[in-house]
């Protein structure tokens, strides 16, 4: 055998049929984006701008209460559908352009596109509405709130998953955060014991994680389904013997109350989210913007990122690869624990089985569909607490859709974003190959 | 094939214990280091692990534990009560109730434990050959859904002959997993998107659809306001296999035919030499000529067929009409049955046993003891975690080593290959670069994998043809009887292991 086999490697079209010859160099265009742009261009045109119905839609931004008030955006169904299809339409001919000259469309691109094709949606549903008027700001703020735990997930699953360790474990680590804040809070009474419980049993489970995938060389994506199971065991084991027994001592955890910061909540729209928040809606912020800045911009993320892409060449410059791995998976957790706290100290009353309910899967997915990118995992996680939100807000306005279809849009659009905008994902190269020293 | 996991990311294993002298040949050694031996400690590993937890949650012992050191003996002795009865009840529940009166009760929980593997053998077997194609299929459960949807449409608004109609629906069940599998493996293949995301996912749309689909005519049974189908007709239902006094029906015969098709498939057709040969390495596949991209769309829509028949007989055997909850959490069982039985159809099929056995079991445990069944989530989960990681077990029992004659310290068995592909697909599918690791041993993968395929000396037949009558009950431990190792290894000190662990 050789070493030296070059593979042909196969762009889109051409699929490799053997023989490599000298690595030819030429632009390999990704058609599926434009494509799938087309697509939603021609269900815009049939459903936005011809499936109008109703007069208008009517956007609340500020309340009464609000020191400044902006007027409602009120958008006339038919036009705004017909004006949104042409702007699509100029962007789907840019993008196929774009293909043609550079290979790709560029991610403002499809970012540009998604938020007009939502914004498209968001007319033409709440236009066809019982009531045609929702406000903006609850839907905005309402939506971060219930990406909070997504993104303390992705950020876990970002951190470990750069260092070389596949997280499918952030399931575990949430719910294992969960139960552990909520037994702890009310036994102690104080929300940080129940916090700093959390983050602790997060690093827990992802100590297993560490040790059976660094250590025994266990398959990483096995060791994480297995841990997602044995925590959903143990905690509803525990719930349905200890908790239930005496919840009033056992689980009635206290909560986080939100800390307003003055004037500044007070700004329309982005007030609410950015400055009255719980600690732990403002320690989110803090985490996705210490992670960017951590591994993009110091030498520990350069060195978090050898790790994940080329284990051997990191060791040999002298980063000790297996500790990295370690200290990264246990941080992941510690962040995953904390997003667990956010169920039972700040979003529900109490512990609940199986209370994360497959968050921590959307959280996997946010990862990836995030490009392992801290921000693009927080702009991803929060598309998924958007689209939840708005099949909360659109159920109470009393849409045609079956709720049944308004409950599938996050998965329908991440399936659309994942196979059509984001395609071919790449990892880093050396996740879930474990790393041992020759 | 093994062989290539272990090369693609050398172990110690591969080259450390490999300098050490041949074993002596104690036989007592040599089965105390091996695989069965790891599988059984594993499973007693668990149920102790278990054990402490009931005895923790126990109130009797938590109350005698109150004067622990005035008494020690009182909070022992609770403490065995509390272990013993629950083990008890979970035997009497799974395999034999010795508490019945009459014959029928006595073996009553044994077929209730094949009845309630039945369909989680099926569907693991489908989640099993995904593996081995190197695709992480976690979408069993939408396209068990489909399965029974499809199934239950043509069970309730058709009348036809009998046998016609359960071949039917049948078929159609097969058809409606293959259909919503295909859809990730198309996915997949044309845009390279991740199958994990896609067949999460897609389980999410599966259980609205069958929610919506339940509220309306298409499968609401007529006149109610549940989202539950009408019964099946009666010639759309398997047969009592063993008359009407158990619930155990031909489901279970297909899940026996379904795993031989699958042992067949992996083994011994040529698509399935194809598909092992994408999961172990696809960079190699595609440079022997194998459409890595056909053979993801082959896989997902073999893999949802099997979901979906297991969704199938779960509308047509047990349960006969549909509800949403028709999948419950086979989908993810399926994935812990198949890591068990090592993505060998033959060893998903008893480790699809144990854990029929032990959900049957758990509710009677439950029942008679009041120890939640989600401790049956915690065994299994331990079980396969010890399993996996065979140095944790042998530390922890003080086991030898193996030696050179299975250099495999650190090879775990349950590490398959086609789960290494899996996180390799995902890296390699960006733009077909392979990384230097995998063009390495790209020869040397084909080699091997086509020895693997051909050869006579198949350790694996042995083990299908003998296990049933040699195993006991629940053994999930399917692998190669001992005595199939020291022929097959010591010829080929490291090679030859592929040929053990497949």
């Amino acid at each position: 055998m050789s070493t030296t086999v070059t593979v042909p490697s196969g762009s889109g079209a051409s699929s490799a049929t053997g023989s490599a010859e000298q690595p030819r160099r030429e632009v390999v265009r990704h058609w599926t984006t434009p494509v799938t742009f087309a697509v939603l261009t021609v269900v815009s045109l049939l459903v936005f701008a011809l499936g109008a119905s109703g007069d208008s839609a009517t956007f609340r931004i500020s309340t009464e209460a609000d020191a400044v008030r902006i007027p409602d955006l009120v958008a006339p169904t038919v036009p705004v559908g017909w004006a949104i299809t042409a702007l699509l339409a100029a962007l789907t001919v840019w993008g196929l352009l774009a293909v043609r000259r550079r290979g790709t469309v560029p991610g403002w691109g499809s970012a540009a596109f998604a938020v007009l094709f939502v914004a498209g949606f968001l007319v033409w549903v709440v236009g066809a509405a019982n009531t045609t008027t929702v406000f903006l700001t609850g839907l905005v703020a309402g939506a971060f709130v219930l990406a909070v735990p997504l993104i303390f997930g992705s950020m876990a699953g970002v951190l470990s998953e750069r260092a070389g360790v596949v997280n499918i474990a952030i399931e575990g680590q949430l719910l294992a955060g969960a139960f552990t804040a909520a037994v702890t809070g009310s036994v102690t009474g104080s929300v940080w014991a129940g916090l700093l419980a959390a983050v602790v049993a997060g690093v827990l489970v992802s100590a297993l994680l560490a040790v059976f995938s660094i250590r025994y060389l266990v398959n990483q994506v096995i060791v994480g389904v297995v841990l997602n199971v044995l925590v959903t065991g143990l905690t509803s084991f525990l719930f349905s013997t200890l908790l239930s027994s005496d919840s009033s001592r056992f689980n009635s955890p206290p909560h986080f109350s939100s800390i307003r910061i003055p004037v500044l909540a007070d700004i329309p729209v982005i007030g609410p989210i950015f400055f009255d928040q719980t600690v732990l809606g403002y320690g989110m912020y803090l985490i996705v913007a210490a992670l960017y800045v951590g591994l993009f911009h110091t030498k520990w993320g350069l060195r978090v990122r050898a790790v994940g892409e080329h284990p051997k060449a990191a060791d040999t410059v002298g980063i000790n690869v297996n500790r990295t791995r370690y200290v990264n998976v246990l941080l992941a957790g510690a962040i995953a624990g904390m997003g667990g706290a956010f169920f039972t100290l700040v979003s529900s009353s109490s512990f609940s089985k199986e209370m994360t309910a497959g968050q921590g899967f959307i959280a996997l997915a946010a990862v990836i569909f995030g490009r392992w990118n801290p921000i693009g995992a927080f702009f991803a996680a929060l598309l998924f607490g958007f689209a939840t939100n708005m099949q909360f807000v659109l159920a109470i306005l009393g849409t045609p859709v079956p709720s049944q279809f308004m409950a599938m849009l996050p998965y329908l659009v991440t399936i659309l974003v994942v196979a059509g905008l984001v395609g071919r994902s790449r990892g880093p190269a050396a996740a879930g190959t474990p790393y041992v020293k020759e | 094939m093994s062989a290539v996991t272990t090369q693609a990311a050398p172990t110690p294993g591969a080259s450390g214990p490999a300098s050490g002298p041949p074993d002596g040949g104690s036989a007592l050694r040599h089965m105390m280091s091996g695989n069965g031996m790891v599988t059984v400690l594993a499973i007693v590993l668990s149920l102790v692990i278990s054990a402490v937890l009931i005895i923790l949650t126990n109130e009797d012992v938590m109350e005698a534990a109150g004067y622990f050191f005035a008494r020690p003996q009182d909070t022992l002795v609770a403490a065995w009560e509390a272990v013993a009865a629950a083990y008890a009840a979970l035997f009497r529940g799974a395999v034999f109730n010795y508490r019945a009166e009459d014959v029928t009760g006595m073996v009553y929980p044994f077929m209730e434990s094949l009845t309630l593997s039945t369909p989680l053998i099926i569907i693991s077997l489908g989640i099993a050959i995904s593996f081995r194609s190197g695709l992480f299929n976690i979408g069993g459960q939408g396209q068990m859904i489909f399965g029974a949807m499809f199934a239950t449409f043509f069970g309730v608004h058709l009348q036809l002959p009998v046998g016609l109609h359960l071949l039917l629906v049948l078929v159609m069940g097969i058809l409606g997993g293959a259909l919503w599998g295909s859809i990730v493996g198309v996915l997949k293949a044309a845009t390279g998107a991740h199958e994990v995301i896609l067949t999460i996912m897609l389980n999410y749309v599966a259980v609205n659809l069958v929610a919506y689909l339940l509220q309306t005519p298409v499968l609401q049974r007529e006149g109610s306001t549940n989202p539950v189908s009408e019964f099946l007709e009666p010639t759309a239902v398997f047969p009592p296999l063993l008359g009407d006094s158990f619930r155990l029906n031909w489901g279970f015969v297909v899940a026996i035919l379904a795993t031989v098709f699958a042992w067949w498939l992996i083994r011994r057709s040529t698509t399935g030499f194809q598909l092992r040969a994408v999961g172990a390495n696809p960079a190699a596949a595609r440079t022997a000529g194998v459409s890595v991209k056909r053979m993801y769309v082959v896989a997902m829509v073999i893999s949802g067929g099997l979901a979906g028949l297991a969704g199938m007989s779960q509308v047509s055997g047990t349960e006969k009409v549909l509800n949403t909850d028709v999948a419950g959490s086979f989908g993810f069982d399926a994935i812990t049955v198949a890591l068990l039985g090592r993505s060998n159809p033959v060893g998903v099929f008893f480790a699809g046993l144990l854990f029929g056995a032990l959900r049957a079991g758990g509710v009677t445990m439950q029942t008679e003891t009041g120890v939640p069944i989600d401790i049956v989530l915690i065994i299994q989960s331990l079980i396969v975690l010890f399993i996996a990681a065979p140095p944790l077990v042998r530390t922890i029992f003080r086991l030898p080593r193996p030696g050179a004659l299975q250099a495999r310290t650190t090879a775990d068995p349950v590490t398959q290959p086609a789960l290494a592909g899996a996180a390799a697909a995902t890296t390699t599918s960006a733009g077909g670069t392979a990384p230097a690791a995998e063009s390495a041993v790209v020869g040397d993968a084909v080699g091997v994998a086509a020895g693997d395929a051909v050869s006579p000396a198949d350790p694996e037949s042995p083990a299908g043809a003998g296990a049933p009558a040699g195993a006991p009950r629940d053994t999930p431990d399917a692998g190669p009887p001992p005595g199939g190792r020291p022929t097959a290894s010591p010829t080929q000190p490291t090679t030859g292991e592929e040929g053990e662990q497949r």
